[in-house]
């Protein structure tokens, strides 16, 4: 290391000139956070295994259903493959928040969260880099799952635009749910302990919902939940727009209703324990 | 202290910090820490875990707010102006991290990114990092195959991507190995002597010793002592020459024998002595001549410098 030193004597390189700055600004804030994404999805790309687990459990839950218990549950008026895919779609989404929680809760157990605030970095970009790149990841699962789906079977027999409409609305319940395991994954210490704390959150809103089964054969005390949770709400969405068709708005606005009212309320919240880890 | 003293002195020190107090619950992490580092100067922050220097740096980083008190880093208050102090630091050390996905230039490029430095500014000036920390060849390669040393290199390399004139490093080598510690001492030491301001915590006196201009003694949240490494050395305890005999009655009459030299008993080993080496090697020849003439003779001779735990115990008391 002997030549550092005479090297390092070199300061006032003419590449450091921060670029003046003009506060708070929005646009800022959005640079930054758009670094953060890059580098949260640089991360996703160099670990493939983590992505590769992402597609096989919901692939799993897939083959499972269609063709163990598959035959056994009876939807009417609807093959099972058409009604199980849209709740397999949304299960996925659901689960693809845990990554949310598991990767702030890395990042902060190995410090690097606290380079990030000692940086003059939007406070919220951290938080919103990391929705973001988990909300991009989501979009690539669910894409794969709905190839996955038509190998099984599965075909939705709407349009174009409605079947994009969907997918968008499981993306905007995904994005919705990332900043509640926001929350989680800056209230831990490392990955394994998100994952732990993630799981009993939503064990009840995945399988009490109308993923997998219809409601009207679980006990009258459950129906009530599992028909209006926010699982059920976007999957019937989901439903409506790949599969059903029909009178789709109110289950497009229910759905996009819990999505942005659990974001509006969550963010913020999630922003201001980021400010006080 | 009136309103015009205390911004001039903070026109001339780059830290300061007044009564700063931070509370857990029930731990006092920080109880009452004054400090100031004048520019281009380096402040050694020496204690044991749980003395309060993590908390400290937090506080000066504005990643922590203190309970009371004050500081500011470049006249810039973190509690007030924390924008401000983000852009006049660099952190390194056990707090800070890297990322292990990230090759070490994607790294540098990142920090140099959310610094607000344009693209090729970033991407030039990880290049200049890169050489500067002797990771060239590394640059292009994840960190997760770095050794421990190089992790801690590119780690402080991210600190300096916007060269800046605060520098806070967070036991920068606690974990290293001996050559990698002093490889980092020599870069940090290049950094100092190009007027960075220093703020380094510690747990090895060796290492404050070598890198500050005053050292700071922290113990479970207060101020234990302050000075030079040479002041906090003469007042923590002399280099001592340790002689040993055969018996307690031999180490009783060597000890009256050598009563003009100050020697005195150990109170760990009864059939041992102590005399303070003030006059160099010619103290022990001096010793050596008495306890001749007085036909006794030493089993073992030693020379003991003062430890590090001995300066905790002096400094704090014995229940450490």
């Amino acid at each position: 290391m002997s030549t550092t030193t005479a090297s390092l004597t070199s300061t006032d390189s003419p590449t450091v000139r921060p670029v003046p700055h003009p506060g708070d600004g929005l646009m800022w804030a959005i640079r930054d956070t758009l670094a953060m994404t890059w580098r949260n999805l640089t991360t996703i790309r160099r670990v493939p295994q983590l992505l590769v687990f992402a597609i096989i459990q919901p692939t799993i839950f897939v083959l499972m259903f269609r063709y163990v218990f598959g035959g056994s549950i009876k939807i009417p008026g609807q093959s099972y493959v058409d009604y199980l895919m849209p709740g397999i779609f949304t299960q996925t989404c659901t689960f693809g928040a845990i990554s949310t929680a598991v990767g702030l809760a890395e990042d902060k157990g190995k410090g690097l969260l606290e380079r990030m605030r000692s940086l003059p970095m939007a406070r919220s970009a951290v938080l919103g880099g990391r929705v973001l790149a988990d909300t991009t990841r989501n979009l690539f699962v669910v894409l794969l799952m709905l190839a996955i789906g038509t190998a099984v079977g599965f075909r939705t027999h709407t349009n174009v635009v409605m079947v994009a409409l969907g997918v968008f609305l499981l993306v905007l319940f995904g994005f919705a749910l990332s900043w509640i395991f926001a929350l989680i994954g800056l209230s831990v210490t490392n990955g394994e302990a998100a994952q732990a704390a993630a799981f009993p959150l939503l064990a009840p809103l995945v399988f009490a919902s109308n993923a997998f089964v219809d409601p009207a054969n679980m006990p009258g005390w459950l129906q009530g939940w599992a028909r209006h949770q926010p699982v059920s709400a976007a999957a019937d969405a989901v439903r409506a727009c790949m599969v059903t068709g029909g009178p789709t708005a109110t289950k497009v606005l229910t759905s996009i209703a819990w999505s942005l009212g659990i974001a509006i309320v969550l963010a913020p919240i999630a922003v201001r324990r980021y400010r006080r880890i | 202290m009136s309103n015009v003293e205390r911004m001039s002195s903070t026109r001339s020190n780059a830290i300061t910090a007044d009564s700063l107090v931070k509370h857990f619950g029930d731990v006092h992490a920080l109880n009452g820490v004054s400090l100031h580092v004048p520019a281009g100067t380096v402040l050694g922050l020496l204690g044991p875990n749980g003395a309060g220097k993590t908390t400290a740096v937090r506080i000066l980083t504005t990643t922590l707010r203190p309970d009371s008190g004050h500081a500011t880093i470049n006249g810039h208050d973190v509690v007030g102006d924390p924008r401000a102090v983000r852009r006049s630091i660099g952190l390194a050390g056990q707090y800070a991290a890297v990322d292990e996905n990230l090759t070490g230039r994607e790294n540098l490029m990142l920090v140099g990114r959310l610094n607000h430095l344009s693209k090729p500014d970033a991407a030039a000036r990880a290049t200049e990092l890169l050489a500067q920390f002797q990771l060239s060849d590394a640059g292009n390669r994840p960190v997760r195959t770095y050794s421990g040393g190089m992790r801690r290199r590119l780690d402080l390399g991210a600190a300096l991507v916007t060269h800046p004139p605060v520098l806070l490093l967070d036991e920068p080598t606690t974990g290293l190995d001996p050559q990698s510690r002093s490889d980092l001492w020599e870069v940090i030491g290049g950094l100092v002597a190009d007027g960075t301001t220093v703020l380094l915590t510690t747990q090895y006196l060796e290492e404050a010793d070598r890198l500050a201009d005053r050292i700071i003694v922290i113990d479970k949240g207060v101020i234990a002592a302050e000075g030079t490494a040479s002041e906090l050395k003469s007042r923590l305890g002399e280099t001592t020459v340790v002689l040993t005999f055969a018996d307690s009655v031999t180490a009783g009459k060597a000890r009256d024998a050598l009563v003009d030299m100050h020697a005195a008993s150990l109170p760990t080993d009864v059939n041992a002595l102590a005399i303070p080496l003030r006059g160099g090697p010619a103290t022990v020849r001096e010793a050596l001549n008495i306890l001749e003439s007085a036909s006794l003779q030493a089993h073992h001779i030693d020379l003991h410098e003062p430890t590090l735990d001995e300066v905790f115990l002096s400094l704090t008391g014995a229940n450490t």
